[in-house]
């Protein structure tokens, strides 16, 4: 039975659009017929900011974007400024920042699969037995550097500060429990009868159209596609850690979270192979200067992000300041196919759709 | 490691068939006309498997605009830059929406819409991303005072 149709808006302010999201979307009933995404609320124009700030400056503006995954960020902006100006890092600073990068990925997961769970109606409880965990990797973040999540840890060369002597046994107890704890959160969910009726076979993401859409990180994954960066274009020292790359199936809303809880496994491994190999030294050259000016030129250094593909697209001119720095955002990028992905499913899919999506609205709008 | 080709690798790769529409070659990066563009871009994802377009983006060089894409090959674990230069001057600069071959352009193809004001032609919604539509002017360009 068709009904008289209904054009409704969701957000920018609202609990399940985790920021200032907004959706126009026409029902059919409870079917949903069309979605528009509407975004540029959190709009701060990052990327004209960066013409006017030196290169070390802009760190601050990239732990702004994506701000449940600041270490990420700070690593994909570094890599292009030093693939711009040449600088080779040290081998202290590129373990840290490695072992800082993990933990962040550990976090952002955290984050997505326990709003995931919430908006499918788990109010609050399996969220918050994440967001303890992730707790633990900000306090350690806050030892690092003084920051839990604007941490701006990373400078050409590596990173500005070693990690304190309390650190290692703090980081040493946490990779201890970590993996008991994922094991309670995979008991409470991964079988549960609800959230598997609520999220298998619902927007099923086919493997070819994820590509085509330029769909990258966890979500491409859970596609089936094997295609990670730390893997295929191994920066840093990814080339001498092994890890396990968990792929999905069926492409549905279950696979995206069945492939980032096991990522989180998978990067508590890296963190420990990074200790194992990680060496006493300086974690930033002497030479590298405060001041970085590349020469002319442009470098776009793509990185595996929590969400996906990360990139900077640095132009210099010469100059203390980038020319252009451009943002390859994967946030919005996986947005693309949302009004594809939701389209003939009911209006409380949309919301686990979205979430599954895992986007972030600091990266989002920039 | 993803390959990075380089300016005469990418033109051996287009071959023959598209010599007339190269206008440079850089070090790493080819620049091509924007008349026939689709051609090559379904040329390079068809023929050559270039399926992931990575990043579309825009610089504004003041002399002129260009787009700038930066396109992967999951296969072949290999990447490219293709730029196209949209015209000689600053005024009303346009180049053909890439969306028919790689679906992943459309969102981004806005945001260059909206921040640097280069029109997509073929776009099937080319309006503001981020700003709202009223918003005068276009805050990437270097003429805009911040």
């Amino acid at each position: 039975m068709s009904t008289e149709l209904v054009t409704m808006n969701i957000g920018p302010i609202h609990p399940s659009t985790h920021g200032v999201f907004r959706m126009r979307v026409t029902f059919d009933g409870e079917t949903i017929i069309d979605a528009e995404p509407i975004i540029g609320y959190l709009h701060r124009g990052s990327e004209k900011l960066a013409e006017e700030r030196t290169y070390t400056q802009v760190v601050t503006l990239t732990d702004r974007m994506d701000y449940t995954a600041s270490m990420t960020n700070n690593q994909a902006y570094i890599l292009s400024v030093e693939k711009l100006s040449g600088i080779t890092p040290s081998v202290r600073g590129v373990w840290l920042r490695m072992i800082a990068a993990e933990l962040q990925r550990i976090a952002a997961h955290s984050v997505a699969i326990g709003f995931l769970i919430n908006d499918l109606g788990a109010w609050h409880t399996p969220l918050l037995y994440l967001l303890r965990e992730r707790e633990k990797i900000l306090e350690l973040f806050e030892m690092m550097c003084g920051a839990r999540i604007t941490n701006s840890y990373l400078r050409p060369g590596g990173v500005f500060m070693d990690a304190p002597d309390e650190f290692w046994p703090s980081l040493n107890k946490f990779l201890d429990d970590m993996p008991n704890r994922l094991d309670d959160i995979e008991n409470l969910l991964t079988d549960n009868e609800i959230i598997l009726a609520r999220t298998q076979n619902v927007a099923i993401l086919k493997k070819e159209d994820a590509i085509n859409a330029s769909i990258t990180g966890p979500m491409l994954r859970a596609s089936g596609v094997d295609w990670d960066l730390r893997h295929r274009n191994p920066y840093d020292f990814y080339e001498k850690i092994s890890f396990r790359r968990p792929l999905g199936t069926v492409g549905d809303n279950n696979d995206r979270y069945l492939v980032r809880l096991q990522e989180i496994r998978e990067s508590l491994k890296i963190v420990e192979q990074c200790l194992d190999l990680i060496e006493p030294g300086p974690v930033k050259p002497e030479e590298v200067p405060f001041l970085v000016r590349p020469p002319q030129g442009e470098s776009y250094v793509p990185i595996e992000a929590p969400k996906g593909e990360l990139g900077f697209y640095l132009v210099s001119d010469g100059s203390i300041s980038p020319f252009r720095c451009h943002v390859r955002a994967p946030s919005l990028i996986n947005l693309t196919l949302l009004r594809d992905m939701v389209i003939g499913y009911k209006i409380a899919d949309l919301f686990v759709t979205f979430g599954s999506i895992d986007v972030n609205m600091g990266e989002v709008d920039r | 490691m993803t390959k990075v080709l380089s300016g005469s690798e990418i033109e051996d790769l287009l071959g023959s068939n598209f010599k007339n529409q190269i206008e440079a070659i850089g070090e790493d990066y080819v620049q091509v006309s924007n008349d026939k563009s689709l051609d090559l871009f379904n040329n390079l994802k068809i023929d050559h498997q270039y399926d992931l377009l990575s990043s579309v983006t825009s610089v504004d060089r003041i002399s002129h605009f260009e787009v700038v894409y930066h396109l992967t090959s999951l296969q072949k674990n290999e990447s490219l830059v293709i730029k196209i230069n949209c015209g000689e001057g600053r005024v009303d600069p346009k180049v053909k929406s890439v969306i028919s071959v790689w679906r992943g352009a459309e969102l981004q193809e806005r945001e260059i819409y909206d921040l640097m004001g280069i029109m997509f032609e073929d776009h099937p919604n080319m309006k503001r991303l981020l700003l709202w539509e009223n918003f005068e002017g276009h805050p990437l360009r270097k003429d805009f005072v911040s």
